[in-house]
């Protein structure tokens, strides 16, 4: 058995196998739904309805999906470079941190200057809590993925100290939260009593703007090549290592924000469980989305819905919510086997 | 007692043996796994589903060892699909692998829930219990440290030495070893390459298993939502820190073990002084110091992550 590059994929192959893997996901998640005694097609309605029924639903699934549209993006952006940034749930934690330091009240300033700042800070403070760990890759040739992934768990820790000591609300009744971002720190609500808020558009701003640095930008262009081959690039004259270390800002900044955009525009403050796994459904958000963009605004859509549909499902039916999960990880999977038959074809010989 | 004295306790040193076991297990997995030039970070899910699969054995009335084999056989049934996704199909190891892990603790905690809707007490079984080794548990100190552990304890210690012995001493461990430097020289001794790999893949996805069910059979008597709490990426560390050799990826599991217990007992000692997430820290942190100072001198196998295309160069 032996696997042989397409010279020219149909372009009923590149539509039709990612068609299936989804179909393959339905099928295995109705399988295990089967399981709990439900009937899967009445639990799939459901999930529909719960995720797309109504104006309420749609409104909260774009909700949802905002901070994965961040963190989708950031490993978009990371794993073109082949940077395999798998701590975008510190990053996002860093960017609320930076965003609940400066936001509830130390600097008391009118929206139109703060909420700027606010961007800023929640970009750096993400940005930086990557560049530790790119940093250790390019001069000590230390693995990203491990050290990012551990990253995660020290963030987890630094956060709940912040928590528990210096940002603690003094009114919060003993619970490790922090004070609630002033009115001027809050981003705008869509929709006038809506939980939709202007994080959306933020985001969708920021897919758009990495597009154009993929598609225009010499850093777009230098990213992709060191991601296809750094030894070329190396020796094209391209300064791998500070390729490496702008990828890393790019994707840090982009995950912070995620966590701006769930402090300022819809938690109002910082708390545990403020991210339920975010930066983990961001990787298979860009794998979905084939590491492109504004594919990535599609998948998040996609990926929210299921968990939003699923919330709502099992509120109703009883099949675990963990469905969601299983949807989401299986999907990746099937996506990206999908993608290469779609590159390779198999000769059995 | 004293911070240095501590030291000098042989519960301390139980304790770290105690905490060292999970990580021998999965770290010989990961380890056995890499040599053959497949990295696997499915490692985390891996360890979970281990942990469910050998808890609801026995919670269903299984025998603690028929829980420990099931265990095996989970592990390596994920092993078998990461393998087979990215040794014969050539898929990314690192998507792949965080997949694996993303798909196995989902599905992990589905079932649990599928099988306890509404549980608000984790259940709880009858793990394994310490069994002191006849004369050699009564020496001083060391008998006490070593000899009165519990039998998956003894177990990971045999499995370290027989994964060692295999590697270097019989001719399918040269032919795993070979696979991670040099596939091709393998394919000209007439072995087939992906058979090798993902045989290695699958074997150690079984020692990741049994390490999670080490975690629910032998230090707790239960099931609990992200119970194993990143110990899978800290073996993938520990095989660094021991350079791809099973004797030093022992040596460095039971040196984090120690100080990992070692915090433990510091905590009850200093916890006024330090926030308690500090020490909770440190295990992480000690793990990425650990990279950074082997990384220098790391000498990964050669086709680490590169999938082998027959005829090709």
């Amino acid at each position: 058995m032996r696997l042989e590059p397409r010279e020219k994929p149909s372009l009923l192959i590149t539509f039709a196998y990612p068609a299936l893997a989804i179909l393959a996901v339905f099928v295995f998640a109705g399988f295990l739904v089967s399981l709990s005694g439900a009937n899967p097609f009445s639990v799939f309605g459901l999930v529909l309805k719960g995720a797309a029924g109504s104006q309420f639903a749609l409104f909260e699934t774009l909700t949802r999906a905002t901070p994965l549209i961040f963190t989708g993006l950031a490993a978009a952006v990371a794993f073109r470079a082949k940077l395999w940034n798998i701590g975008a749930e510190a990053q996002l934690y860093m960017g609320a941190v930076a965003t609940v330091v400066f936001g509830t009240g130390m600097l008391p300033l009118p929206s139109p200057v703060l909420i700027p700042i606010l961007l800023i800070v929640a970009t750096l403070a993400g940005a930086l809590t990557l560049l530790g760990p790119a940093f250790l890759k390019v001069r000590f040739g230390v693995d990203e993925v491990v050290t990012t992934l551990l990253l995660n768990f020290i963030v987890i820790l630094f956060v709940s100290l912040l928590l528990e000591g210096p940002l603690k609300d003094p009114m919060g009744m003993g619970w490790p939260q922090t004070k609630k971002v002033i009115a001027e720190a809050q981003l705008p609500k869509l929709i006038q009593g809506k939980r939709l808020h202007f994080g959306f558009i933020l985001a969708l701003i920021a897919a758009v703007a990495v597009w154009i640095i993929n598609t225009r930008t010499a850093l777009g262009y230098e990213m992709k090549a060191v991601g296809f081959n750094p030894r070329a690039s190396r020796f094209a004259g391209m300064k791998v290592d500070r390729v490496m270390l702008k990828t890393a800002l790019l994707s840090g900044g982009l995950a912070g924000l995620a966590g701006l955009s769930e402090v300022s525009g819809l938690k109002g403050n910082l708390t545990l469980d403020l991210s339920p796994g975010f930066g983990y459904a961001g990787i298979v958000v860009a794998m979905l989305a084939l590491l492109h963009p504004l594919g990535v605004v599609a998948a998040a859509i996609f990926v929210a819905g299921i968990f939003v549909g699923a919330d709502a499902m099992s509120r109703a039916a009883q099949v675990p919510s963990y469905i969601a999960q299983v949807m989401v990880a299986s999907a990746l999977l099937a996506m990206v086997t999908a993608v290469m038959f779609t590159r390779y074809r198999l000769r059995w010989k | 007692m004293g911070a240095l004295e501590l030291l000098f306790s042989a519960s301390l040193w139980a304790a770290a043996i105690r905490i060292a076991s999970p990580l021998i297990f999965a770290t010989l997995g990961e380890l056995i796994s890499e040599r053959a030039g497949v990295l696997n970070l499915g490692i985390e899910g891996i360890m979970t589903v281990g942990a469910f699969a050998g808890w609801f054995t026995v919670y269903q009335g299984g025998d603690l060892w028929l829980g420990v084999l099931v265990a095996a056989l989970a592990g390596s049934a994920f092993g078998l699909l990461h393998a087979i996704l990215v040794v014969p199909l050539g898929l990314s190891q690192h998507v792949t692998g965080i997949g694996i892990t993303l798909f196995a603790a989902s599905l992990t905690y589905y079932t649990y829930r599928l099988a306890f809707p509404e549980v608000t007490s984790p259940p709880k079984i009858e793990p394994f219990q310490p069994w002191a080794v006849p004369i050699l548990s009564d020496i001083p100190f060391f008998g006490e440290a070593l000899f009165r552990q519990t039998p998956l304890t003894y177990l990971a210690f045999i499995a370290a030495g027989l994964v060692g012995w295999f590697l270097y001493r019989t001719p399918a461990g040269l032919a795993v070893r070979t696979a991670g430097e040099n596939p091709a020289a393998v394919e000209a001794q007439g072995i087939d390459v992906t058979k090798v790999r993902i045989l290695a893949v699958v074997a150690g996805s079984a020692l990741m298993g049994i390490g999670g069910a080490f975690l629910t059979l032998s230090a707790f008597n239960s099931f609990y939502f992200e119970m194993v709490n990143g110990r899978g990426w800290i073996a993938i560390a520990l095989v660094v820190f021991g350079s791809w050799r099973p004797g030093k990826a022992l040596l460095g599991a039971l040196l984090f073990a120690a100080f990992d217990a070692y915090q433990l007992r510091l905590q009850q000692l200093a916890g006024a002084f330090v926030p308690y997430q500090i020490f909770l820290m440190l295990p992480y942190a000690l793990s990425i110091l650990a990279l950074i100072i082997m990384s220098r001198r790391a000498s990964y196998p050669r086709a680490l992550m590169i999938p082998y295309r027959k005829g090709e160069r």
